[in-house]
């Protein structure tokens, strides 16, 4: 998961922004820290060959200095800002071979749930994508706020009920990742991992067609199964009822999350770990 | 009767907090007993309790900061031990336990440790610094501590009888509403703020009176020590920020007691409502709480070098521009909700201008220091320490101002690493460089050093021993708030981050060993001059402790450092000759209104909570009597005679000659 290793195009962009930063700044914080410790040491108390000057407070010129240092640096930094804000816009097109892949994103009570419209499946808690495509993802809550992160992948947005958010992100290699939300969402919140297969584009159309023969279908009813609070150990797949549904979720034409169910007698440990696992 | 309260409410089944409150009852029950068998009560309530003099609500504040601090990191040490332990199992601790830590942990330690601490400091010190007697309204600023108070009381109830929240210290609707979190845990989030919100309201109202309008003669505002500046600034942002807390907070209530849809997902509820209005508030938080910790550094850097504080005009304006900038920069909280490029880009570049004053801050310092003669005390340490440290929190949170580098960092424990790097390296670094700095000044009686220092080096180890790892993981993708995790890497940084926090544990143990030794031999470290450090502002002018009425003529301001002034022209025209003419000084009386007020809102607190309603009412009649009853007094003031102040002022000035003149002969 680390976002220094990125696997595609937006990680690493996010990544040369994020290291120009910083070395943009270290240009002025390590002298200024050097001078901290030779000021300080330099002018100890116990020091006879340090000059006293008791009334020194006031230099135009330093304070001309001290002032264009920070702004200069903030100058440079805020075109960077600026943009690296425009070409890295989570919603902007990214090129890449073959069509774009369309993936709905859905963050459910503690599970991620992925709908591929085109493809007529979904699955929960794995991703599967081609390499070197252009990925579209439209995301949204079921209830509560969540972050779709894959750390590899670059930029991470938040998933809100009753919207839609966009993302677009490529992954470049071959491999199993990783991905997670970034946004506390409840008890269940730090089983919200997810894998992410990234497989050759030749091998995507095999892992659709075996995907679509699953025996599970995705319709009303089980995804209110699915809306319920629970963690999913597994990884299951399913075949999609209905290519509207994540447009009903996000038109709350199918009603959000229903949160713990509270029982009278224990209204304290409503949710306690037993119940969730 | 009792609303939804029952004997369920008690966790009895869940050890860890059952052993924690059984020890604080009999911890709080012991010292009640000793106050009451050693007939120590009537002192405490007429000398602390219903005291309105604002150097007593001023240490009061500070004693609620440290024992709050207490309860704050045994949270950080428990969720530490928890991700040191808890890869590929559940830890020790299960979901709801560890949720409602690291939500009170954030709680605790921003509105009950680093505002009390704060405020208390300027409390304490402002009117001094100011040259005057008292605040503009002693008594509200009574009421103030002890709503703060109440609200730390409730948070604390919270660990007996119910749940605390486990939503965040910021509880993000719709995980905070009603249908996600039906407990009671938001709602002693929601009334705790609401309750000491009022608190800090006024107290921040009350600094800007005193600074605004209560200067000594002499005193303009370009003479105002630094310290004055910052704690000015700070309080006009409380003043502008905290309605905008109240109010947000008041609309989660309405949604949750009454089915409003401000935040819920039905009914055209807006969840980025709430970030952006409790943003509104957060953002100029931080420096609500790191403006008075640069005065304090201001302070101290300058004492310590033997020099005026270099730049004091450029100071002035980076801080007030700090102040005015912090109300416009909110949004990079979250960039990543897809405001688009835009908005993210001009709010990023808000967010870097904000570093501009900052840094110009750190080169002030610098140069302050330079041609100084430096003495290593440890209020000195503390604050190189911060001037390091907290260019490191800079530098990290300049970067997470880039928007996209914010993309691969948000809400990662890179981030909580920034955060803490500039809130313990800056506000609490300053807290604590300003408790040891006006220690002899409250008490009359400095601090231990050796145990002081040891502290510092453990408390500055500590703190790069357990949030460097954390930036480290978060560059490794890991997010905030994890109970249990199953990636490999992550673990040895989040063990190295665990003994960081026993490093800060031992620096926390060598401060406790410092009050006690400090107390126990008072005798040696007895400050007889009023000015220990050989400092430059008006509080040194004055007794250590000072006087009720704080100075017994109020002093003539010439120019910037005031004291250190006055004390080069009585070195010049050796010493005060003449007495000056005594004059009877009227002082406001002492005031049980605060307290009774807190006791009533405490009740109303606790009832609304769980939902007691006749108790609810007696509360609200009761702390509506209280404010009547105090708004028909007859007598508010007492006089302090000519010849007592006379009397008290000469002893003071006996012993201070003595001490020249020993020191002359020597």
């Amino acid at each position: 998961m680390n976002i220094l290793d990125p696997q595609g195009p937006i990680g690493a962009a996010d990544k040369t922004i994020l290291i120009d930063s910083v070395a943009i700044m270290l240009a002025i914080v390590v002298p200024t820290i050097a001078a901290i410790f030779a000021f300080a040491f330099w002018f100890r108390a116990s020091n006879p060959r340090a000059h006293y000057l008791p009334t020194w407070a006031h230099s135009g010129r330093i304070e001309l200095v001290t002032w264009s240092i920070p702004a200069l640096t903030v100058i440079l930094l805020g075109g960077v800002a600026w943009i690296g804000a425009h070409q890295l816009d989570p919603a902007r097109p990214v090129e890449g071979t073959g069509s774009p892949i369309r993936i709905q994103v859905v963050s459910l009570d503690w599970k991620w749930l992925f709908i591929y419209p085109d493809q007529g499946i979904a699955t929960v808690n794995s991703l599967t994508v081609p390499a070197g495509a252009p990925l579209r993802f439209e995301l949204t809550s079921a209830s509560v706020m969540n972050v779709f992160f894959i750390p590899q992948l670059g930029s991470m947005i938040y998933t809100m009920n009753g919207m839609a958010d966009h993302l677009e992100l490529r992954a470049d290699n071959e491999g199993n990742f990783q991905g997670l939300s970034a946004h506390f969402s409840g008890d269940g919140f730090p089983d919200m991992l997810f894998d992410v297969h990234v497989i050759s584009p030749l091998a995507f159309p095999d892992w659709v067609a075996s995907t679509a023969r699953s025996d599970q279908v995705l319709n009303a009813d089980s995804y209110g199964k699915l809306a319920r609070q629970s963690i999913e150990p597994g990884r299951p797949t399913y075949r999609l009822d209905d290519p509207r549904l994540f447009g009903n979720i996000v038109t709350q034409q199918i009603p959000p999350g229903p949160g713990p169910h509270i029982t009278s007698e224990s209204a304290q440990s409503y949710l306690g770990a037993a119940d969730a696992r | 009767m009792l609303g939804k309260l029952n004997w369920s409410a008690i966790p009895l089944d869940q050890p860890i907090p059952m052993i924690t409150s059984g020890v604080v009852v009999l911890v709080i029950l012991g010292v009640l007993a000793w106050v009451v068998l050693a007939g120590h009560l009537p002192y405490l309530w007429r000398e602390w309790i219903t005291s309105v003099d604002h150097k007593r609500i001023g240490v009061m504040y500070t004693l609620l900061a440290s024992v709050m601090l207490l309860r704050g990191f045994a949270d950080a040490i428990m969720m530490r031990a928890q991700q040191a332990l808890a890869f590929h199992s559940q830890g020790y601790l299960p979901p709801e336990h560890f949720n409602q830590i690291f939500s009170a942990h954030g709680t605790i330690m921003i509105f009950f440790v680093a505002m009390p601490f704060v405020i208390g400091l300027m409390n304490l010190v402002v009117p001094l610094q100011l040259g005057v007697r008292d605040v503009a309204f002693p008594t509200l600023n009574s009421v103030g501590f002890w709503l703060t108070a109440t609200g730390a009381l409730l948070v604390n109830i919270s660990l007996v009888i119910g749940e605390f929240a486990r939503t965040g210290w910021l509880p993000y609707p719709p995980l905070s509403e009603l249908t996600y979190s039906p407990g009671v845990g938001v709602d002693y989030y929601t009334w705790s703020l609401e309750i000491s919100g009022v608190g800090t309201l006024v107290a921040g109202i009350n600094l800007v009176t005193t600074v605004l309008k209560m200067r000594t003669r002499g005193m303009s505002y370009m003479r105002m020590p630094m310290f004055c500046w910052t704690a000015l600034a700070s309080n006009l942002l409380i003043v502008a920020a905290f309605p905008i807390l109240t109010a947000t907070l008041a609309m989660l209530i309405l949604d949750r007691y009454f089915g409003f849809h401000f935040f819920t997902n039905e009914a055209g509820g807006n969840v980025m409502m709430f970030m952006n209005l409790i943003w509104a508030w957060g953002h100029p938080e931080v420096y609500i709480l790191v403006l008075p910790a640069f005065g304090i550094f201001s302070e101290v850097v300058s004492t310590f070098s033997g020099k005026p504080l270099f730049g004091y005009r450029s100071m002035v304006l980076a801080t007030m521009a700090i102040c005015v900038i912090s109300f416009m920069v909110w949004l990079h909280h979250f960039f990543t909700m897809g405001a688009g490029p835009d908005v993210n880009a001009i709010f990023g570049i808000a967010s870097m201008i904000i570093a501009v004053p900052t840094g110009v801050k750190i080169y002030n310092w610098l140069f302050t220091m330079y041609g100084g003669r430096i003495r290593f005390t440890s209020p000195m340490l503390w604050s190189i320490g911060f001037m390091v440290t907290f260019i490191l929190g800079g530098l990290t949170g300049v970067l997470v101002a880039v928007p996209p580098a914010d993309f691969l960092l948000h809400n990662s424990l890179f981030l909580v690493a920034h955060f803490h790097n500039v809130i313990i390296g800056g506000v609490l670094f300053g807290a604590f460089a300003g408790y040891t700095y006006w220690f002899p000044k409250a008490f009359g009686f400095r601090l231990h050093e050796g145990l002081g220092k040891a502290a510092f080096w453990f408390w500055l180890i500590g703190f790069y021993v357990a949030f460097m790892p954390l930036y480290a993981v978060g560059l490794l993708g890991m997010t905030r708030r994890m109970q249990h995790y199953d990636v490999p890497e992550w673990r040895p940084w989040l063990i190295l981050a665990a003994f960081g926090a026993v490093l800060i544990l031992i620096g926390i143990m060598f401060q406790i060993a410092q009050l006690v030794v400090s107390i126990r031999r008072r005798d040696e470290l007895r400050d007889r001059t009023g000015d220990p450090w050989d400092a430059r502002s008006l509080e040194w002018a004055t007794a250590s402790p000072p006087p009720a009425f704080n100075f017994a003529i109020l002093p003539d301001v010439r120019g910037e450092d005031a004291y250190w002034d006055m004390k080069s022209r009585a070195r010049q025209q050796d010493l005060q000759k003449q007495e000056p003419d005594y004059e009877d000084i009227e002082m406001p009386r002492n005031s049980p209104t605060g307290f009774v007020c807190a006791f009533f809102a405490t009740l109303m607190g606790f009832a609304l909570i769980w939902h007691i309603w006749w108790m609810v009412a007696a509360g609200l009649v009761g702390a509506f009597a209280t404010f009547v009853v105090f708004a028909w007094r007859d007598h508010d003031e007492y006089i302090i005679s000519a010849a007592e102040v006379a009397r008290i002022d000469r002893a003071n000035l006996a012993e201070r000659r003595e001490l020249v003149t020993a020191a002359g002969s020597a």
